[in-house]
């Protein structure tokens, strides 16, 4: 295999790596639930990326033709991150889950959870 | 919509065939015909079910915005793994209520995914007459730029692109 | 080079297997261990690529991509069941 293509194939994996044992660790640093939600479903989408394009560049490489369904893998990843943070954003709501003291406005978590337009803060 | 009888959902023909080449990964004639021949049927089975939505005006404006936001996810990446590995104290997390001017489908799931794929933020609700999208920010600095930022740098194109 | 560094990825994304599992067992909440769920699906797609790339097959990109859509589904019908108590209405 040619050196270039190794060291592409290579630094697109680590960076892959890198991102999604950030996405993990912040699953376990962050202080609460709503700050956990970021890290994850934003990390892993970079880092599934590196990996799968790193895996196409690869198999292209090898078999000789264009291999080009690990993006369908990426386009699914991309689509469905967004919806699975939302379902899960709208859970923790419903469930009430405690925000961390220190979040600001947190009299809109009431309106959002009823679904109403937010109401002015009232002195707490 | 009665323009095309035999091709009720052009666009979605269009991506069966695609999603169908791309998870078979080649293009020999045989699978070029099957794609066709599931390309050209499905949409005509499920063409019933279709709940209308607004429709793609300028192309070339959705392309760039696909690309910008494609460049915004990267910047997302790095600055919430800074944040990530950096000190918890500093952790200014905020909800935040972005006002709204789309009503249709559509154009608010695009917008909602897109605040949830980019910088620092996640969708987490809308109000039930869809005037308002409450946000929680990672780490906020300045609420009315956050606002700014959201209204002018996606809300702006989607409406332009699909002209509501 | 390329073996050493699908090796050493592959120990990366062991290691932030574990984490989610931690955040697994110990999650104070119901939704914070589904989020370590989605989490530990999404990483385990990416093991079993690098897998593949290290036998240098192409066998394993199907069941990567049924785990993707497992996951995806199951992560949204568990909060349908904490949000309404009932998945299919």
């Amino acid at each position: 295999m040619n050196f270039w293509v190794e060291l592409l194939i290579t630094i697109l994996l680590l960076i892959g790596g890198i991102f999604v044992l950030v996405g993990s660790i912040g699953l376990i640093r962050l202080p609460d639930f709503y700050t956990r939600l970021h890290a994850p479903t934003k990390a892993t989408t970079v880092g599934m990326g590196g990996i799968l394009i790193a895996s196409m560049v690869m198999m292209t490489n090898n078999q000789g033709y264009l291999s080009l369904h690990e993006l369908l893998i990426t386009l699914f990843l991309l689509i469905t991150a967004p919806i699975t943070a939302h379902m899960l954003a709208k859970t923790a709501l419903h469930h009430e889950n405690r925000a961390l003291r220190r979040t600001r406005s947190q009299h809109l978590m009431e309106c959002a959870r009823e679904q109403q337009p937010p109401k002015p803060a009232d002195h707490d | 919509m009665k323009r095309f009888r035999w091709l009720p959902m052009p666009v979605h023909s269009l991506l069966l065939f695609v999603v169908w080449l791309l998870l078979n990964n080649s293009a020999a004639p045989g699978h070029l015909v099957l794609g066709a021949f599931l390309a050209l049927t499905i949409p005509l089975l499920c063409a019933p079910l279709q709940i209308p939505q607004p429709v793609v005006r300028r192309p070339l404006l959705a392309v760039r915005y696909v690309l910008r936001v494609l460049g915004d996810i990267v910047v997302a990446n790095v600055e919430v793994a800074l944040l990530v590995m950096g000190s918890m104290r500093k952790l200014q997390p905020a909800f935040v209520a972005v006002p709204l001017e789309l009503t249709s489908e559509l154009p608010l799931t695009i917008l909602a995914s897109t605040v949830s794929l980019t910088p620092g933020t996640v969708s987490a609700e809308l109000s039930e007459d869809r005037r308002w999208l409450y946000v929680h920010a990672l780490h906020l600095t300045d609420e009315q730029a956050l606002i700014e930022t959201i209204k002018s740098r996606y809300e702006a194109p989607l409406k332009e692109i699909f002209a509501c | 080079m390329l073996n050493t560094a699908i090796l050493i990825v592959s120990g990366i994304l062991c290691v932030a297997l574990i984490l989610n599992l931690w955040r697994l067992l110990r999650g104070p909440d119901l939704s914070d261990r589904i989020l370590a769920l989605d989490t530990m699906y999404i990483n385990s797609i990416a093991l079993i690529l690098l897998y593949g790339m290290h036998m240098g097959t192409n066998l394993y990109f199907e069941s990567a991509l049924l785990i993707a859509m497992l996951g995806f589904v199951s992560t949204v019908a568990l909060c349908k069941y904490l949000l309404r108590g009932d998945i299919i209405e």
